[in-house]
C-alpha cells in the first residue's frame, strides 16, 4: 500500500485487546492505523504472566508437573510429555513401551482436539458462527475419552516420570477406535461447510503470506512453518518417544498464506488419526510405570528436550545443580515466535485481514506469557 | 361515540392501522428472535432455547423484560443528544413502510401511488441512525461501524433501485397494490429472475445481515456501531433490524413473488395474507440460514461486489427490460 500524505496525517491508535473477541485471551495489539488500514501493529504481552519458569526453580521436579498443563491449556498433554521426557533424559529413567504408546495416543488425541478448537475459533474470527459448534461437538468426544483415563478435561496431569499415573482399560481402546471412525466421516462435513466455501477462500487466500525465509528468520514452527512449505516436524526430524515406529506424513503447504496454514492443520488431524490407529493396533501389554525413586536427584549439567506441540516446537531446557530442584528451567514456546512476525507481516493491510492473520497463527496467549 | 363520528373515518382507519402495525412489529421481533435462535441451534446441532415455556417459546419475552429493566448506560464522553436520538431514529422509519405494504387485497393501510418510493426513502433514513449512533458514541470501533454502514448502504441502494425499476417498467406503477395486481397470472420472479437475485442479495446487505454484517462485525469491531448501547437502546436497534428484514422480504414478495396471490382461499381478499406471510417468512428463513452458514466478507470485497457485479448486471437487466417492454 502506498503511504500517502493523507494517511500520514490521519494516523491514530487503536487498542485491539486485551479484551477483544478476536485476540483470544489477553493479547493487546496496539494498532497504528489510518482509516481501515493497519500501518503498524505492535503486540503487547504480559497481561497473564504467572512466573511459571520461576515456580519450577522453587520446588521438586514433580511439583512443577501441574504447571506444564497450564501454559497451553488447549493442548496440554504434549506439554506434560516434554517435561516428563526431559526429566527422564536427565535422570536416566527408562520408560516401559506400553506407557510410551499411550503417551503417543493421548498426545495425538489432544492435538486433534486443539486443532478442532482452532478451526472453530478461526472461523469465528472470519464471521462464521457454526463451525465452532461442530468442532466442539467432535472435541467433546475426545475430552470424554481423556477425562475417563486422566481425570481432567483440560489441564491434564497424566504422565509421570517413568510412565503414567495409571493404566488404560479396554473401554478406552474401544472408545478411541469409535472416535477415529467417527472423525474420518466428519472431515467431509468440514470440507463442505468450510473448505469449499468461496467466501472463506477469498478471506484466506494470499492473506498473510509467510515466505520460507521469513519463517526461518523468526523461528516459526509447527503448522505455521509447514504452511510455508518447510517440512519440519519434531516428530520426524528429531524423533522422540515411539514416533519413529509409525507411518505418517508431514503435510506441507505451498504459498504460506492463511489458507495453507488452515489446510495443513486439517490434514494434520488426518495424520494424527493414522498414528492413533497404528498405536492402538500395536499397543503392547506390560507395566505402565517404571520404578522411580521418590526423590529424583538431578545430576549437575544441562539438558534439552523438544516435542511437537499442536502449535509447533516446544522445548524445555534445564540446568541442574545436583539437587532435586532445577537451577533454571527455560521453556521455549512456539506461539511466542509465531506471533513475533506479526508486525512485519501485517503493515499496510486491512483490519479484517489482521484478524484473519492473527487467527491463522493459532495463538494461545497464556503460553506466550507463561 | 359523538367525537368519533366527527373525526374523518380515514384518520381513524390510519390510527388503528398504526397501532396494529406497531403491535405486529414487536410481535415480529419476538418471533424472529425466537426463530433465529432456534434455527441457529438446529443448524449447529444443539436444541437452542429450551427452558422457558414449551421448547423455550417464551424465551424472547423473558429477554425483552430483561432488556426493558436494564439501565441505559450513557458513557461520559458521548454526545448525549445524538446518543439518545440514534435508537429512535433507527426505529421510527421502519414503521412507515409497513403502512403501504399490501398484506392482502383488502388489508392495506393506505395505497399510495408512490408507495415503493416511500419504502426506499425510509430505508435510507436507517443509515442516518447508524451514522448518528456510531458518531455519537465517541468510540473508534463504533465510528468504524458507522463509516462502513454508510458506504455499504449507499453502494447497495443503487442495485436495489435498479432492480425495482425493472419491475416498475413492466407495471408502469409505483403503487404496491398495482404491482401485485399485475402478477395475477405470472409472478415476476419468472420474468425477472436476475432482478430478483440482485434484490435479495442487496437486501441482505442493506439490512446489515451476515455475510454482509460489516457494521457490527463482532470479531473485528467488537459490536460495531452499537458497542456502547445497552438496555432499550440496544433492543431498539435490534427491533429495527428485524423489522427491516421483514420489510425487505415483504417488498421482495410484492415485487417478485406475487404478493397475496396463491391457490384460492375462502374470503380471498382478506385471507390472501396467509400466502403473503408464507412467502415472507420463507424468505426470512433463507436469510437466517445464510447467516448461520457463511463467513463474513471483507469490506473491499463487499464494495467490489456491488460496484463491479451487481450494478452493471442490474443496469444491463434494466436496459433489456426497457427494450423488450417498449418494443
Amino acid at each position: 500500500m502506498l503511504k500517502t500524505d493523507f494517511q500520514e496525517q490521519n494516523r491514530f491508535f487503536l487498542n485491539m485487546g486485551p479484551q477483544h473477541p478476536s485476540t483470544h485471551g489477553v493479547l493487546l495489539v496496539l494498532l497504528e492505523m489510518s482509516g481501515e488500514y493497519v500501518l503498524d501493529p505492535q503486540p503487547v504481552l504480559g497481561y497473564i504472566h504467572r512466573m511459571h519458569e520461576k515456580m519450577a526453580e522453587s520446588r521438586p521436579v514433580m511439583g512443577f508437573m501441574p504447571n506444564t498443563a497450564r501454559m497451553d491449556y488447549v493442548c496440554a498433554l504434549p506439554y506434560n510429555h516434554g517435561y516428563v521426557a526431559l526429566i527422564e533424559r536427565k535422570a536416566g529413567i527408562e520408560v516401559p513401551p506400553r506407557a510410551e504408546y499411550i503417551r503417543v495416543i493421548t498426545s495425538e488425541l489432544n492435538r486433534i482436539a486443539s486443532h478442532l478448537l482452532w478451526l472453530g475459533a478461526y472461523l469465528l474470527d472470519l464471521g462464521a458462527f457454526t463451525p465452532i459448534l461442530y468442532g466442539f461437538d467432535d472435541r467433546e468426544h475426545i475430552l470424554d475419552i481423556l477425562e475417563n483415563i486422566t481425570g481432567s478435561r483440560l489441564t491434564y496431569c497424566y504422565y509421570r516420570f517413568g510412565g503414567l499415573s495409571r493404566d488404560v482399560d479396554d473401554k478406552f481402546v474401544e472408545a478411541t477406535r469409535t472416535f477415529v471412525k467417527r472423525m474420518r466421516k466428519r472431515f467431509d462435513i468440514y470440507k463442505k461447510l468450510v473448505t469449499d466455501n468461496i467466501i472463506f477462500i477469498k478471506r484466506t487466500e494470499d492473506i498473510g503470506v509467510v515466505s520460507p525465509d521469513m519463517a526461518r528468520r523468526y523461528g516459526i514452527t509447527g503448522p505455521n512453518l509447514r504452511g510455508s512449505g518447510i517440512a519440519y516436524d519434531v516428530r520426524k526430524n528429531e524423533p522422540y518417544s515411539v514416533y519413529p515406529e509409525f507411518d505418517f506424513e508431514v503435510p506441507v503447504g505451498k504459498n504460506g498464506d492463511c489458507l495453507d496454514r488452515y489446510m495443513v492443520r486439517v490434514r494434520e488431524m488426518e495424520q494424527s488419526l493414522r498414528i492413533i490407529e497404528q498405536a492402538l493396533d500395536r499397543l503392547p501389554d506390560g507395566p505402565v510405570k517404571a520404578k522411580v525413586p521418590k526423590k529424583i536427584k538431578l545430576p549437575p549439567g544441562d539438558c534439552n528436550f523438544a516435542v511437537e506441540a499442536a502449535r509447533g516446537e516446544l522445548s524445555y531446557y534445564l540446568i541442574a545443580d545436583g539437587t532435586d530442584k532445577p537451577y533454571r528451567l527455560k521453556i521455549r514456546v512456539p506461539s511466542f515466535s509465531n506471533l513475533s512476525c506479526l508486525q512485519e507481516l501485517s503493515s499496510g493491510i486491512l483490519l479484517p485481514d489482521l484478524v484473519s492473520i492473527l487467527g491463522s497463527f493459532d495463538l494461545v496467549i497464556p503460553e506466550i506469557d507463561r | 361515540m359523538e367525537t368519533i363520528s366527527i373525526l374523518p373515518p380515514e384518520l381513524i382507519r390510519m390510527f388503528i392501522a398504526v397501532i396494529v402495525i406497531i403491535t405486529f412489529l414487536f410481535l415480529n421481533g419476538i418471533m424472529m428472535g425466537y426463530a433465529e435462535r432456534k434455527i441457529a441451534g438446529h443448524v449447529q446441532r444443539r436444541p437452542g432455547p429450551m427452558e422457558v415455556g414449551f421448547h423455550g417459546i417464551l424465551q424472547m419475552i423473558v429477554d425483552g423484560v430483561k432488556l426493558l429493566a436494564k439501565e441505559l448506560i450513557i458513557p461520559i464522553n458521548v454526545d448525549r443528544n445524538l446518543f439518545r436520538i440514534a435508537p429512535l431514529l433507527s426505529f421510527t422509519p421502519v414503521i412507515l413502510p409497513l403502512l403501504v405494504i399490501p398484506f392482502s387485497e383488502k388489508l392495506q393501510a393506505r395505497d399510495l401511488n408512490l408507495g415503493l418510493l416511500l419504502i426506499v426513502t425510509m430505508g435510507s433514513i436507517n443509515v442516518m441512525a447508524l451514522l448518528v449512533g456510531g458518531w455519537g458514541s465517541n468510540n473508534k470501533y463504533s465510528m468504524f461501524g458507522a463509516m462502513r454502514a454508510v458506504a455499504q448502504c449507499i453502494a447497495y441502494e443503487i442495485p436495489i433501485l435498479l432492480s425495482m425499476l425493472a419491475v416498475i417498467l413492466m407495471t408502469n406503477t409505483f403503487s404496491l397494490k398495482g404491482i401485485v395486481g399485475a402478477q395475477e397470472n405470472i409472478w415476476f420472479i419468472v420474468l425477472q429472475p436476475i432482478a430478483f437475485l440482485i434484490y435479495i442479495i442487496s437486501g441482505v446487505a442493506e439490512t446489515n445481515r451476515a455475510p454482509f454484517d460489516l457494521p457490527e462485525a463482532e470479531s473485528e469491531l467488537t459490536a460495531g456501531f452499537h458497542t456502547e448501547y445497552s438496555g432499550m437502546g440496544f433492543s431498539l436497534f435490534f427491533l429495527a433490524e428485524y423489522t427491516n428484514m421483514f420489510i425487505v422480504a415483504s417488498v421482495a414478495t410484492v415485487l417478485f413473488l406475487g404478493g397475496w396471490h396463491g391457490p384460492p382461499l375462502p374470503y380471498g381478499e382478506y385471507l390472501g395474507i396467509v400466502w403473503f406471510f408464507l412467502k415472507v417468512y420463507f424468505l426470512l428463513f433463507l436469510m437466517i440460514m445464510v447467516r448461520w452458514t457463511y463467513p463474513r466478507v471483507r469490506f473491499d470485497q463487499l464494495m467490489n461486489f456491488a460496484w463491479k457485479y451487481l450494478i452493471p448486471f442490474a443496469l444491463v437487466n434494466l436496459f433489456i427490460t426497457a427494450v423488450v417492454v417498449k418494443l
